[in-house]
């Protein structure tokens, strides 16, 4: 086993392993922990598939922003007390259905994988270029231009919406 | 460093480093020993700079401070880290026990990880990464975690405080923080922390700060936001002792207390490596310009003299900058909450992206203007050269030369002089 190999089993089996602690831990506090060290071995994954900048991203904007407004709202709620047993409602089925449909792409795209190896080793111009922060930041201006677009339209929308919210007379 | 340890295979163990099964623990142990040393650094750096400053925060006070252990004092530290290790590792009873536990663990991981990119010299850091500021700003976001951790695992209201005003502010100030490291980012075209300094040169007319105006007054606003993602006054609010005790440190004892202040006096490395990397020009060696330095790589004879003089430099500036953060502290008063927050939002962040916006479009123009010459650093002779030469003599020496006169009147007309006997 290569030594790439040995770390993607190490990186795989921490990220389900603390995955599943976020689900299962009874304190709001340890599921948080356990996210942030979920997306730390996802960014692992990331590294290994010569992704730095997804895996520097990763760690940037999940683990530190994203993660540090999650224990903020969780200390402002300081939950102390477990949450009563879960009831059906509308919410949790889409919830629910939404997860198991991500799941079934996730699934789906096993089948898409290419079964001969793709010798980027060996194409040492395409190693040295792939993952980097100019490739990504061509492929996001030029080919997915619109997503992109479209993502940051949503942002917005969400900031708009966050201040309606808490401020009903502006 | 792969290139250097395959050499190293190659000619003192004669193997293969391809083939040969034992580099796989070559690259290991090289691995450990490279973390172990610099983390090792790290904390001596830290625990020297802990005695510097208490030395300077006397001398401004015009007291003496630690003066016994060792030359000078400069064992201090060793002293009370030693004192802190066999003191009493108090865990409060109604605290998240675990949690309360590994919180400073956090933060010393943050503050250890920064020195996989940080560069000492030429050539001289454990990696270069093409993400190189990114993975820097990504991995101190750790230590809010851990400050945060802490404030909620303590369940102690002034830890609490604390943590919650330390998310507010990091959080904040890594907004504006990263816009205006944008400025420097846009004039090297690169993340790489080597190739930031390789845009760059040797004298103060080629550094970032003193080439456009943009850069200039980025250079004092990133100084803050550093500041501030630091923990240091006029920022330290997280734990302003006058308000909450020792904000989301309160409940700690021991050896977990020090490890907060290990990483934050090892911070003032980091910030200042950061800052001197950014926009003073790094390791950068007056009189060997850029075509020397490319000579030297082509033919594969750089001197040895160079990476030592090119270390000297860098650690030259990185102290000089601590000094002033020290300085900072020990002058100015603490801001209040409102004011933190109104800094940032609204001064910080729009003056950020108007700078960067006007970086980009200098960019474009110097590229329409001076084509491929427009990027890295310009000889004197050049138009390029002359523009940051005319900019430096306007923006800094002349300044430079008005405050020194305007002291030096000071000191005539009041008597006064100065007196740096006691140290």
């Amino acid at each position: 086993m290569s030594a790439e190999a040995l770390l993607f089993y190490v990186f795989a089996l921490c990220t389900v392993v603390s995955a599943g602690a976020v689900v299962l831990a009874r304190g709001p506090m340890t599921s948080a922990m356990s996210l942030v060290a979920t997306f730390f071995f996802l960014a692992g994954v990331y590294a290994l598939l010569w992704a730095h900048t997804i895996a520097v991203l990763q760690v940037l904007v999940y683990a530190g922003a994203i993660m540090v407004l999650f224990l903020f709202v969780i200390m402002l709620l300081s939950m102390t007390e477990p949450e009563p047993a879960m009831k059906l409602n509308v919410a949790r089925v889409v919830g629910a259905l939404s997860a198991v449909g991500l799941g079934a792409a996730l699934i789906a795209s096993f089948w898409k994988l290419p079964t001969q190896p793709m010798g980027w080793a060996e194409d040492s111009a395409r190693a040295a270029a792939f993952g980097t922060l100019k490739t990504v930041g061509e492929i996001i201006y030029t080919r997915y231009l619109l997503p992109f677009e479209s993502v940051s339209l949503l942002l917005l929308a969400a900031i708009v919406g966050a201040v309606v919210v808490a401020k009903p007379r502006i | 460093m792969q290139e250097t340890l395959d050499r190293l295979i190659r000619e003192v163990l004669h193997e293969d480093p391809q083939v040969w099964a034992g580099s796989w623990v070559v690259y290991a142990a090289a691995l450990l020993a490279v973390g172990f040393g610099l983390t090792v650094f790290g904390a001596l750096v830290a625990g020297l700079t802990s005695w510097w400053e208490r030395r300077i925060a006397a001398r401004m006070q015009s007291r003496i401070g630690p003066n016994r252990v060792g030359p000078q004092g400069t064992l201090q530290f060793l002293a009370d880290a030693l004192k802190l290790i066999v003191k009493e590792d108090l865990v409060p009873p109604e605290s998240d026990q675990m949690l309360f536990r590994i919180a400073p663990y956090f933060v010393m991981t943050g503050f250890a990880l920064t020195f996989v990119v940080l560069p000492f010299g030429y050539h001289l850091s454990a990696t270069r990464m093409n993400v190189g500021l990114f993975y820097l700003i990504a991995v101190t976001a750790l230590v809010v975690v851990g400050i945060m951790l802490s404030g909620w695992a303590s369940n102690s209201k002034w830890a609490l405080f604390g943590g919650m005003r330390a998310a507010a502010q990091v959080v904040s100030y890594e907004i504006p923080g990263g816009m205006l490291a944008l400025v420097p980012i846009l004039m090297a075209g690169s993340l790489d922390l080597h190739e930031i300094i390789r845009a760059q040169g040797g004298f103060p007319w080629d550094w970032f700060v003193f080439q456009t105006p943009w850069g200039f007054i980025a250079f004092f606003l990133f100084f803050a936001t550093q500041l501030a993602e630091g923990n240091r006054t006029p920022f330290d609010l997280p734990e302003a002792e006058s308000e909450l005790v020792a904000g989301y440190m309160t409940e700690y004892s021991g050896i977990r207390f020090g490890y907060y202040f290990l990483a934050e006096w090892g911070n003032l490395w980091v910030m200042s490596a950061v800052i001197s990397t950014l926009f003073l020009g790094g390791w950068q060696v007056p009189f060997v310009s850029a075509e020397t330095l490319a000579g030297w790589e082509a033919a594969g004879t750089v001197p040895v003299a160079f990476y030592g003089v090119s270390t000297a430099v860098f650690v030259t500036k990185v102290v000089v900058l601590m000094n002033v953060i020290i300085w900072v502290r020990w002058t100015l008063p603490r801001i209040r909450v409102d004011q933190m927050m109104s800094v940032c939002w609204k001064y910080l962040v729009p003056i950020g992206m108007g700078l960067v916006l006007l970086a980009a479009l200098t960019e474009v123009l110097s590229f329409q203007l001076f084509g491929d010459a427009a990027k890295g650093p310009a000889p004197l002779g050049t138009p390029r050269g002359a523009l940051h030469l005319a900019f430096f003599a306007v923006a800094g020496a002349v300044p430079t030369v008005l405050f020194f006169r305007k002291i030096f009147r000071n000191i005539r007309l009041t008597g006064d002089r100065i007196d740096l006997t006691n140290w």
